[in-house]
Parts: structure tokens; sequence; C-alpha cells
């Protein structure tokens, strides 16, 4: 059989399965819908978080990201994973606590004010549909790459399968659908790895591989050669990178903070039955994100040495464009390499420098996208592996799509609805609006999956930098200080979120030509800018807490209750 | 209020609040602190065949996330049961 027929095969039994699972798990009330009743394992929860949260920006940029960024890339690996430790230290036990369905709940019940559920509600969606937008794209690109349909076709397709488990099954569906996607997802990313690894070096482990000597009989550090091709081809070193320090820190710091905001994953916490649960589930959720994230750093440092060996040749002398292996040809055809041969020796030259500038000695253009799912193409790998690849990829975007799809409706259907605008609605109509809003985000999010504002990685920045500058300190306040009052923490939101929004629009959107290091606030690009904008909410809430009235004694001693872990109790609505 | 009495309740939190600093000193000095800020220093010493700057940065301050979770939810599960709040 060939890749596409083993493709086929592979993403068709996942799907199979996926769409089997929901069925069986369909919600029967809203309590179901939201969390699952309360009732999942902690292990089985782990690995739900962790397959909620690795989206398509994890599994299918992440390695290529680092491949071509090196050292720099290393803040998406420690913002991520880090942010994890932030969430499981700070938030996730008292939310747990509270009880409640979601983010704009908390809010809206620990500053005893309707605005701030709205403020949190706002920020909810904008924060979701930003970051969905990015998946439904990731499915697009897997799908056009291996089914060899036209990117719109491939959002729909996704589109259907999304609506399936997300909207029938609603949380207790997806927890299980993402059990097993994560099981698809890891698998799908470790096979060709650990291939690769033990090709390379004869580690079993990537990650020990990765820093072991090549088994080429060189006996050169892996490493140590990565650092003089790129120095070579004028990169800066692989081990160097190029940001600033404080650029780094600032990017590292935005993107943990961004991640311990995130509602749709600190909405899993609500699906186990204690705070005990809670705290071990987010333990062995890190452990299965760790193992992607250990292993994607390998994965980038491997398909860096073996692209720049394929392109310019073990010589370095360039290969014969009429000898490329058909992974630049297959790849070629979906545009996301480009050749032009600059001195017309026919030969490809991969060099530092613009691909565009018709000057520079670089011939060859590569989407890093590409990365991770060309890799196994790259190191020669069976059929079987690179159709396991897409199905791995078509899983991380998918569930990670369905999670963020959930909290849209829940904010819709529960915070807007029930708790805002119509309290008397009954169980059954506020899952009928559950579903439509479900639906209706689908839409949404396939138009701006086949229409895509800008680059998937800078969107994604924008949703962590936005959720950092919002929810992360109003949360924080509202755990661990019992004064700060409604006014503090609205004023502190609404501030942060559109400092960081306007930052990032201005340099990404209304004048993209000023985004460089000169002009920049202190340095800090707009994908670490929420980190300033998470000390201006701050500062903000801590300055207006100043001026305005205390906060009522019966919300301090909600504070004082959330802080005891007895008595939690299933997740009720009220 | 599930503690037997006010005093409790301030000696569970201030002993939480002190693991939970603890745990965030080692969180910010393995990632911010060897992975970026040290790391030019710590690039100098080698570590198998990485830099350990670099290792620190891309595998070792995940190893230590992982770790700190962990010894995280065993000792607050041992503070639960000191102040007789476990479920």
């Amino acid at each position: 059989m060939d890749v596409q027929g083993y493709t086929f095969l592979i993403v068709g039994l996942s799907f199979a399965l996926y769409i089997g699972i929901a069925i069986w798990a369909r919600a029967g009330s809203t309590n179901e819908f939201y969390v699952a009743g309360g009732g999942v394992p902690p292990v089985a929860n782990g690995m739900a978080t962790a397959a909620d949260w690795m989206s398509a920006a994890s599994f299918i940029s992440m390695a290529g990201i680092i491949s071509f960024a090196g050292y720099d890339g290393g803040v998406y690996l420690m913002g991520w994973t880090g942010g994890y430790v932030l969430l499981a230290l700070c938030l996730a036990p008292y939310l747990r606590k509270f009880g409640k369905f979601t983010v704009p709940d908390f809010i809206g019940d620990r500053y005893y004010s309707q605005l701030a559920r709205i403020v949190a509600i706002l920020c909810a969606i904008f924060i979701c549909f930003t970051y969905i937008a990015g998946q439904m794209r990731g499915v697009g690109v897997v799908f056009s790459r291996f089914l060899e349909v036209d990117v719109e076709t491939g959002v729909y397709i996704g589109m259907v399968i999304v609506f399936f488990y997300a909207v029938l099954g609603g949380m207790k569906g997806i927890t299980y659908t993402q059990v097993a996607q994560y099981c698809v997802l890891v698998f799908a990313y470790l096979v060709p790895a650990i291939f690769i690894s033990m090709m390379m070096t004869g580690h079993l482990f990537p990650q020990t591989g990765f820093g072991a000597t090549l088994a080429d009989g060189s006996n050169v550090y892996l490493m140590d050669k990565l650092d003089g091709l790129s120095t070579e081809l004028g990169f800066s070193q692989y081990t160097e990178g190029s940001k600033s320090m404080i650029d780094v820190f600032a990017i590292t710091a935005a993107l943990m903070v961004g991640t311990a905001g995130l509602p749709h994953v600190i909405v899993r916490f609500f699906t186990v039955p204690k705070v005990k649960d809670t705290r071990i589930s987010a333990a062995w959720t890190l452990v299965f994100i760790a193992i992607v994230y250990t292993t994607a750093p390998a994965v980038a440092a491997f398909a860096r040495v073996n692209m720049i060996d394929t392109i310019n040749g073990k010589d370095g002398s360039g290969t014969l464009y009429e000898e490329a292996p058909a992974w630049v040809k297959n790849w070629e055809r979906t545009g996301l390499i480009q050749f032009t041969d600059k001195n017309g020796d026919g030969r490809m030259n991969y060099t530092a420098g613009k691909f565009s500038d018709p000057a520079s000695t670089n011939e060859v253009e590569i989407d890093r996208d590409i990365m991770v799912l060309a890799n196994p193409e790259i190191a020669d790998l069976p059929a079987w592996v690179i159709a396991l690849v897409a199905a791995g990829g078509i899983a991380a975007a998918l569930s990670t799509t369905a999670g963020l799809l959930l909290v849209i409706s829940t904010s819709v259907s529960h915070d807007l609805l029930k708790r805002t605008l119509k309290p008397d609605i009954s169980d059954k109509q506020e899952l009928l609006a559950a579903r439509l809003a479900a639906m209706i985000a689908i839409a949404i999010s396939a138009y701006f999956g086949i229409n895509p504002p800008g680059f998937v990685a800078s969107v994604v920045a924008f949703a962590f930098g936005l959720a950092a500058s919002s929810f992360f300190p109003a949360i924080i306040m509202g755990i661990f200080s019992k004064t700060m009052n409604k006014e503090g923490a609205i004023a502190g939101m609404v501030s942060g979120i559109t400092f960081t929004a306007a930052y990032i629009i201005y340099f990404k959107f209304v004048s993209p030509e000023l985004n460089t290091p000169d002009n920049w606030l202190f340095g800090i690009s707009p994908e670490g800018i929420g980190t300033i904008g998470m000390i201006v909410n701050f500062v903000v809430a801590a300055l207006v807490l100043k001026v305005t009235k205390e906060t009522p004694t019966e919300v301090q001693e909600m504070v004082e209750s959330i802080r005891s872990p007895k008595g939690s109790g299933a997740a009720h609505a009220h | 209020m599930a503690f037997k009495n006010q005093d409790d309740a301030k000696a569970y939190w201030s002993e939480n609040l002190s693991l939970v600093f603890k745990l965030l000193a080692i969180w910010f000095l393995v990632s911010f602190g060897c992975g970026i800020l040290l790391v030019d220093v710590l690039n100098e010493i080698r570590f198998f065949g990485f830099k350990l700057g670099f290792w620190f940065s891309q595998q070792g301050s995940i190893y230590t996330f992982v770790v700190l979770i962990f010894v995280y939810a065993s000792k607050m599960n041992a503070l639960d049961k000191k102040y007789g709040v476990d479920d």
C-alpha cells in the first residue's frame, strides 16, 4: 500500500474510534454536557487534558519552529509546560473547590458583579476564537497534503467530525474521545522520533539521542555538528539563538501565564471528583505533556540535520534538483517548499538569507509548519509511519478544537443566557442553546480556517497574550487576596487586555513594517507583551482598590472556603 | 468552614503558601534562571553532548516541572490530613 492508502486507513480507523466513543458516551443532562458529571478518574482526565492542551500548534508547528530557531524555540517548551506548574499550584485546586462550571462563573461570583461576569465571558470567547482559528487551519493543512484535497475541503471534513462529538457528546464524550486522541497523538509523535533517533545516534530515547554522538562513525556530537552547519550556512549557532535575553524572558513569561489563564484548560479540572484528584490529575497531565515536549526538541534537531544534509548534500556542495528526493517534490506541489536555481548550477543550496532576495545565496524556502509532517519522509521511514503522523496531527487539532468549542458554547448558554439574560431557562433549553452555540461557533471557526487572519503562530501568540493580561491576574487576586474588589478586578482586566491587544494589533496589523526590536517597548516583541499587560492589570487593580469600597463580608467568606479543600462535592450549577 | 477553628485555618493557609512559594522558587530557578538568565554561563559547561544552559531550556526545566507538581500533590495531601480537611 502507498502513503495515501495508509493515510485513509489509519485516519479512517481513528475517526471511527472517536465517533464510536462519542455515541457511547452521549450526554443526557447539562451536568454531563459541561463537566462529565464530575466523575472522570484522574489519570484519564490527565490524558484528556493533555490532548486538549496539545494543539495543532504543539504537534505540527512546535518542533518545526524549534528546528529553525534553535535555542530561541525553547520559549515554547518552557512557556507551555511552566505555565502548567502555575496552573496546578495556584489555580486548579481552588477553582475546583469553588465548584462552578466556568471561569466567568468564578469571576462573576468572586467579584459579585454581572459586569465582571460579562467582561470575563467576552474575554473567554475572544481568546477561544483566536485560538480555534489556528486549529481549523491545522486540520486543513494535514488533509490537503495527505488526502490530496484542497485546504477548504479539508476544513469542511474536520468541521463535520468536530460537530459530531463536541455537539452530541458534550464534555463526557469529549473526555473519553480525548483519551483516545492522546494515545493516537503520542504514538504518532514517538514512533518516527524513535526510528530516527535509532538511525542517527543508536539511542532508543530521542531525549538522550540528540545529545549523543552520531552513528555514522565520525564520533561527532549531533549538537556540535548542528552548530557547525548553522555557522557554516550563515545562521547563528543552533544552541545560542538570536533573540535578546529580555525578549526570551518576556515571551516565556507571557506563554506561561497565558497558559495558566486559558479557559478551555482550566475547565478541565472541574471534571474530577475531589480537590485531591485535581492536584494529582494536573500532575499526570504534565507527565503526558512532557513525553511529547521533551521529544519535540530532539525531533527538531534531527530534522534540521537531515534536512540540511539532504538539500545541501553530505559534502555541502548541493544536491542536484533533478535527483531531489520525493518529499521535496511532494511538498513543492503544496507550495510549502520553494526552489529557485539562482546561480543556474542545477543544484539546491540552502543558506541563511531571504529566499525572496535575488542577491542572497539561499535558493530554498521551507515552511516551518511542514517539518514534523515531512520528517518521516525526509528520514525515509515506511509509508505507515507517515500516515500515522497525519492521524496524530489531526487528533491534536480536533481535540483542542472540541475543548475550545465547548467553552464557547458554555459561555453562551450557561454564562450569558442562564446566569445573565434569562435565568428561568429550563435545563433542556439550556442544553439546546449550548448545542446551537457550538454549531455557530464551528461555522465561524471554519470560516477562519479557510481565511486565516495572518500566520497561525502569531494568532496563537495573540490568544496567550490576551489570556495572560486578563484572566490570570483576576483569578490569582480572587484566590490569594480577600480584599480585591469588583472595581479593581474589572479595571485591571479591561486595562490589561486593552493594552495587550492594542500593542499586538499595532505591530501585527496596523504597522507591521515597524515590527523591529528598535521600536518595541523595552525591546519586548508582540509575542511577549502579555507579560507587561499582566503587570498593567495587577497595578491598575491595586490602585483602583485603594480608592473604592471594600469587598463584602460574604465574598471574603467565600474566598476563605475555597482555600479549604474539604467538601468540594461534585461540580454543581448553583 | 471545615477547620476546627480559625487558628487552624490560618495555619493551614500559611503552610500551604510557604510550600507553594518554595516550589515556585525552584520553578523560577530552573526555567528563568538556568534556562534564560544564566544560560551563557551554564553553556560553558558540557552535559553529555549538550551545553548545560541549552539543556535546561529544552529538557531539564520540563523534567523539574513534572517533579514539582508531584511533590506538590503529595505534600498537600499530607497537609490536608494533618489538619483533618482531607475528603
